[in-house]
């Protein structure tokens, strides 16, 4: 498990507007890679082009090549639910769904393409992703009570449980933490600590402390000026992106003078 | 001795700025309220003190001589047969179609898609019925023959077939093209409403898109599709003027392709213009039926939705 990502000169576009322009960067297996930067600067939609989830808005295209592990994403013999099925997902505000139990939640992505499972594997499966969340103890006497009734970072644990469950290659987080309190914040950032050593990890956040405490390197994207395309300004070790940064935006917004 | 000035509360309403208003709206709406129950209730007296004479009749003076209950159980069975054929067909094309609107279709063609399904529940039942009996008939009776002759053994296609094709299956068809577009686009509307967060949810896990339908978009349509049915259902049940025209009625019969059956609305509408006296009363008691078995149907689809409340993510 875990594959490194290779980005080379990709666009994004959204019908004749480009979103992301010129994006070259390589995302290392086993590590937590962090995008920065102002709002509508495109990071979001950047991540969403690693695993093709930006297709979802009509008119949404892109040029240039993701590699996974020298594997073209958008070669034309891809099908993009191959694609998210190795490059797993966890979204701003948390999704369980709403009309599954825990349990189902879990094994939801498992259960796909009509795949069966044993019960005992299923279990042994829930509870392996459940701890890998973080979230076993807490739910494990309520498993077939609705995901929706736990709190917002016990729902947000419980997605990423059901992310790992099926044991994707890489987990691209989209400000996994915006809608949680501080508790549960730290909650996952620990986890997401932990999540590296087996997964590759690339999260998009607002927050910059978070951005230095969970990741080991960090890319800062900006805009020129609205309806301008978002841009890689710089990619780097995040001790250098926040100590030194090589060009002024990135230090005028990592120093919080704008953003 | 210090004068206390007491300053005025200014937190004090003044005059009734904005009071009136607010009465009268309030007034307005609880009027309408109380005006919608007061049509029901008379319209249950009515039904009730109409049908009483039936009920205190003696039995050998109603239709068919032997009582109210062998009187009405018939057209009862047949009216829920006729439904029962219409909801069973018109359910999951109206799902499809409704899907194919929401989540397949090219945006431009589901809006013209979209407006036509709406335009069929624009004709009149009249017209309905007067196509039912001009066109669909003849063309289902060659279809009854080939049942009667290949699938006979099945009670309900057991021959002879109708020559007119004039039986309570095509009745129940032309109910289903009736009904069709409101299980359509009150279902059109639910799946458009499924929240977004909830579709990148299956895709993100490597669903596919029939695999997001069936995990995101139809459990929570779910409460949504049996609104759809009861309503489509409800039409169905009560639908006269279509099965008068179309319906060849008669005695309660288990084949569907012979002539036979008949449904409430229908005997009622057939037999009214000529009724008088306790033969009125007795229609009357009949619509009385089908009152309660309209509201028994609500009743279950309101103990079915709440059934899973817990689950439908309401909370």
């Amino acid at each position: 498990m875990s594959k490194r990502i290779d980005v080379k000169d990709l666009n994004v576009y959204y019908g004749k507007f480009l979103a992301v322009e010129d994006v070259n960067l390589t995302i290392e297996a086993r590590s937590v890679t962090a995008f920065i930067g102002p709002s509508g600067c495109g990071k979001s939609t950047f991540l969403r082009t690693l695993n093709r989830m930006h297709e979802v808005i009509p008119g949404a295209r892109v040029e240039g090549e993701v590699l996974l592990d020298g594997d073209d994403l958008y070669d034309d013999a891809v099908d993009p639910v191959h694609v998210r099925s190795q490059i797993g997902m966890v979204f701003q505000r948390p999704n369980p769904f709403p009309t599954m139990s825990i349990r189902d939640n879990v094994l939801a992505g498992v259960k796909l393409n009509s795949k069966r499972i044993s019960k005992s594997d299923a279990d042994a499966l829930v509870e392996k992703s459940l701890r890998g969340a973080n979230l076993w103890n807490e739910v494990k006497d309520r498993l077939a009570r609705p995901g929706s009734g736990l709190s917002g970072g016990q729902q947000q644990r419980l997605c990423i449980a059901r992310a790992i469950a099926v044991s994707p290659e890489v987990i691209l987080m989209d400000e996994p933490c915006s809608a949680l309190d501080p508790i549960s914040t730290l909650a996952i950032e620990d986890l997401i600590n932990e999540l590296k050593n087996d997964y590759t990890v690339a999260i998009v956040t607002h927050n910059m402390q978070q951005a230095a405490r969970v990741s080991d390197k960090t890319a800062f994207f900006n805009i020129a000026a609205t309806g301008k395309p978002g841009k890689l300004i710089e990619y780097g070790n995040t001790a250098d992106i926040f100590n030194m940064p090589k060009e002024k935006s990135t230090e005028d917004y990592v120093s919080g003078r704008f953003g | 001795m210090s004068t206390k000035t007491v300053s005025p509360n200014t937190l004090r309403r003044d005059g009734d700025s904005g009071q009136s208003g607010d009465k009268i709206f309030s007034t307005a709406s609880l009027l309408a309220g109380c005006l919608i129950l007061a049509v029901l209730f008379s319209v249950a007296i009515f039904l009730l003190g109409q049908a009483l004479p039936t009920f205190a009749a003696d039995p050998s003076e109603i239709s068919g001589g032997n009582g109210f209950f062998s009187y009405i159980w018939p057209i009862v069975i047949g009216t829920v047969i006729a439904a029962t054929i219409a909801l069973i067909l018109a359910t999951p094309i109206g799902i499809g179609v409704a899907l194919f609107i929401s989540h397949y279709a090219p945006r431009r063609l589901a809006q013209g898609f979209g407006y036509l399904i709406d335009l069929l529940a624009a004709i009149p039942s009249v017209v309905y019925g007067a196509w039912g009996y001009a066109v669909l008939a003849p063309q289902l009776a060659i279809t009854y023959d080939w049942l009667a002759n290949n699938l006979g053994w099945i009670p309900i296609f057991e021959g002879p077939a109708s020559n007119t094709g004039r039986t309570i299956l095509t009745a129940g068809i032309v109910l289903a093209v009736m009904v069709l577009p409101i299980i359509t686009s009150l279902s059109r509307e639910i799946f458009l409403q499924t929240p977004k967060l909830h579709e990148e949810a299956s895709l993100a896990l490597g669903a596919t898109r029939w695999e997001m339908i069936k995990m995101s978009v139809l459990p929570f349509a779910r409460p949504g599709i049996i609104s759809a049915a009861m309503l489509g259902l409800g039409r169905a049940l009560g639908e006269t003027m279509a099965v008068a025209l179309v319906l060849s009625g008669g005695a309660l019969n288990a084949s569907l392709i012979q002539t036979g059956n008949q449904t409430i609305a229908a005997e009622i509408a057939l037999n009214f213009p000529e009724a008088f006296g306790l033969r009125l009363s007795e229609l009357i008691a009949a619509g009385l039926v089908l009152f309660v078995i309209t509201l028994a149907v609500n009743v279950i689809a309101r103990w079915i939705i709440s059934r899973h409340k817990e689950f439908s993510g309401a909370n």
